[in-house]
């Protein structure tokens, strides 16, 4: 197998004196579809808001494509990252929010081109036309001068994901991203997640409270509780044959 | 304001021994000095309204701080600062009508003298000085109720 | 007499002629604010009234006293209202201030109110009707004891605010403490001390209100943070 394109090693992470993670270790490798699900509390979103830079890491490494995220090494010392080096690496990593996080002042094609334009500074015109291809794929060709107030939640969340798409991140994170939205719309969003995760050779992690959805596409399943991975394997692994009493009761708890 | 106004009118010019030029120059400062401390509470409040997830996903497209601030939070506080701006400056409008107060010669003073050399004019006289100050205010108002319906429709989301 | 220098002389000469007006300086805040809330009661069930017209006049009216000075209403007040033929009355400098201050003030105290009744839920108001619970009884028992408490720490910003405007009533003669410095200023020609020591006396005054109210707001918001998150979570199941 190839080399691994995220690496945690021993990671910990403390909210005052609430530690949420503690020692995470972990391996994902290119294009592989990670789903972490686990009871609320157990540390699931904090995992992927340390490698989106949004918390520091209390202890432990993450290591992205081969370079320690929130380490660099100056004079043959290791000291904390800068905001540099953070962006460097930032670069291959997208996020989708629970709560869309869409900038309402902004079109949705607005939303999608400011980052490639401004941030990679790429030909506007070349951005545009991914932008445009990019939200029909998502189904909203035909929204492209809409404001985000006049979107549904489910169109909202499909936005978000084209904006973080046209980025071309090697990495996509998934923060419970069906979670603020109305039952009726779950659908749609979870429709372009497949499509991404068949079509698209981007790893991908998603924390998600959908279980048949992650049993469908994920090629790994972690089960977190407590801040610490209790189990992990493949999706029929975990969710359909583990032995370990906590899956069991919280799988128990959300089939009814 | 008033105490503000006297105090940089009187009290500085003895104090310092400076002259702050003309009395036009002190009720600039007076008045300046005092809303810019108000001016400065909405710049700032408006800022740090902006939600927690802008900040997040801008960090996410892998923004630097300055562009961060450039192109999602500035320009989403701006909207919330517009109406504060236009009451703020119908406030200052006002407090213009303290200057007359140290001898400078706007409406109120004019008001004054007039009011002095016929009495019984006086309920005309300054019953035009405040229709006159309302009309100075009114595209004001208007403005200021326009960039409120504007602040609604860009940060709901 | 010492013009260029501040003197510690005069200062002390100066300070229990200015401290003389202080009870009339407090005094007219309270009786100005005690006005403007009654007052903003009346505008605001004026706008209330289910009549265009009225609608529309007692909007402007408010509009117009809100946006224009309180110095020149004061005036108006002070110099104009005794010579209105037939109906001129001449009242005392300290009514005078009054009247001018808490109807200036009343305009932005009858918003708060407005804001506040408006932030009532409106299925409380559903309820009274549906309990066919009196006109009257729904204003006393249900809406104005929940419109009044979160409105509680922005009347307090408008108490300080008054404040801050009450020397505004030395220009009519009421001999609060600006009028005092004023005048001692003018007899001894020094006006630095007495002045300096009004600056003084509202930064002491004001400070601790301001603190008190600032820590009034933080009990409230703490409240309506909580309501907040309270709705959400609602909103996530």
């Amino acid at each position: 197998m190839a080399e691994p394109i995220v690496t945690y090693k021993d990671v910990h992470k403390s909210f005052g004196d609430v530690e949420v993670l503690k020692g995470i270790d972990l391996d994902i490798y290119p294009a592989e579809k990670v789903a972490v699900i686990g009871p609320s509390g157990s540390g699931k979103t904090t995992i992927i808001r340390l490698l989106m830079t949004l918390e520091q890491p209390t202890a432990g490494d993450i290591i992205v494509d081969g370079r320690n995220l929130w380490k660099m090494e100056k004079n043959g010392k290791w000291i904390h990252a800068n905001e540099n080096h953070l962006r460097s690496i930032r670069g291959d990593i997208g996020m989708v929010f629970q709560h869309f996080n869409l900038f309402p002042h902004m079109t949705i094609l607005e939303n999608c081109m400011t980052a490639p334009v401004h941030v990679k500074n790429e030909e506007k015109s070349d951005v545009k036309k991914r932008s445009i291809e990019m939200l029909e794929r998502v189904g909203l060709g035909d929204k492209l001068d809409n404001y985000p107030s006049q979107l549904s939640g489910g169109q909202k969340q499909r936005v978000a994901m084209a904006r973080a798409l046209v980025m071309r991140p090697k990495i996509m994170l998934f923060d419970e991203v069906t979670s603020a939205l109305d039952p009726e719309l779950v659908g749609e969003v979870l429709n372009v997640i497949r499509d991404i995760a068949e079509n698209d050779d981007m790893a991908m992690i998603l924390v998600t409270h959908e279980m048949d959805f992650a049993l469908d596409i994920a090629d790994k399943v972690l089960f977190l509780d407590e801040g610490v991975i209790a189990e992990q394997g493949t999706a029929s692994e975990v969710i359909e044959h583990s032995e370990n009493p906590r899956v069991q009761s919280f799988l128990q708890r959300f089939r009814g | 304001m008033i105490v503000q106004l006297f105090w940089l009118y009187y009290a500085v010019p003895m104090l310092f021994g400076i002259n702050l030029g003309s009395n036009w120059w002190i009720g600039v400062i007076a008045i300046g000095l005092n809303y810019g401390a108000y001016l400065s509470e909405v710049v700032r409040s408006s800022i740090l309204s902006v939600s927690q997830g802008q900040y997040e996903a801008a960090t996410a497209l892998n923004m630097s701080s300055f562009q961060r601030m450039r192109l999602i939070i500035f320009p989403q506080a701006v909207r919330m600062m517009l109406p504060e701006f236009g009451n703020y400056t119908i406030q200052i409008l006002k407090g213009t009508s303290l200057v007359s107060l140290i001898g400078l010669t706007d409406i109120l003073y004019y008001g004054d003298v007039m009011r002095s050399t016929s009495l019984s004019l006086s309920p005309l006289i300054y019953l035009t000085a405040l229709i006159f100050y309302f009309i100075l205010a009114l595209p004001l108002i208007f403005l200021t109720r326009k960039a409120e319906k504007i602040a609604k429709k860009g940060v709901a989301s | 007499m010492n013009l260029n220098y501040w003197s510690w002389d005069t200062f002390f000469d100066a300070l229990p002629v200015v401290l003389q007006g202080l009870g009339i300086t407090i005094g007219l805040t309270f009786a100005s604010y005690l006005f403007a809330l009654i007052f903003g009661f009346l505008w605001t069930f004026l706008r209330r009234v289910p009549n265009r017209f009225i609608h529309f006049i007692v909007t402007w009216t408010m509009e117009f006293i809100r946006s224009t000075p309180p110095l020149v209403q004061l005036f108006f007040i002070y110099y104009a209202l005794p010579v209105i033929p037939y109906i001129g009355i001449s009242l005392h400098p300290f009514a005078c201030a009054v009247l001018g201050l808490g109807i200036h003030f009343s305009t932005y105290i009858g918003e708060i109110y407005r804001s506040g009744i408006e932030n009532v839920d409106k299925g409380q108001w559903e309820a009274s009707t549906a309990l066919n619970i009196s006109t009257w009884d729904k204003w006393r028992r249900i809406i104005l004891p929940q419109a009044i408490p979160p409105t509680i720490p922005m009347l307090g910003n408008y108490f300080i605010i008054m404040f801050k405007e009450v020397p505004l009533a030395s220009t009519i003669g009421v001999a609060g403490i600006m009028l005092l410095a004023r005048s001692y200023g003018a007899e001894n020609w020094s006006y630095l001390e007495p002045l300096t020591i009004v600056g003084i006396i509202f930064l002491v005054l004001s400070y601790p209100s301001a603190v008190l109210i600032k820590k009034l707001e933080n009990r409230f918001n703490k409240r309506f943070d909580k309501n907040q998150i309270m709705k959400d979570k609602g909103a996530m199941q």
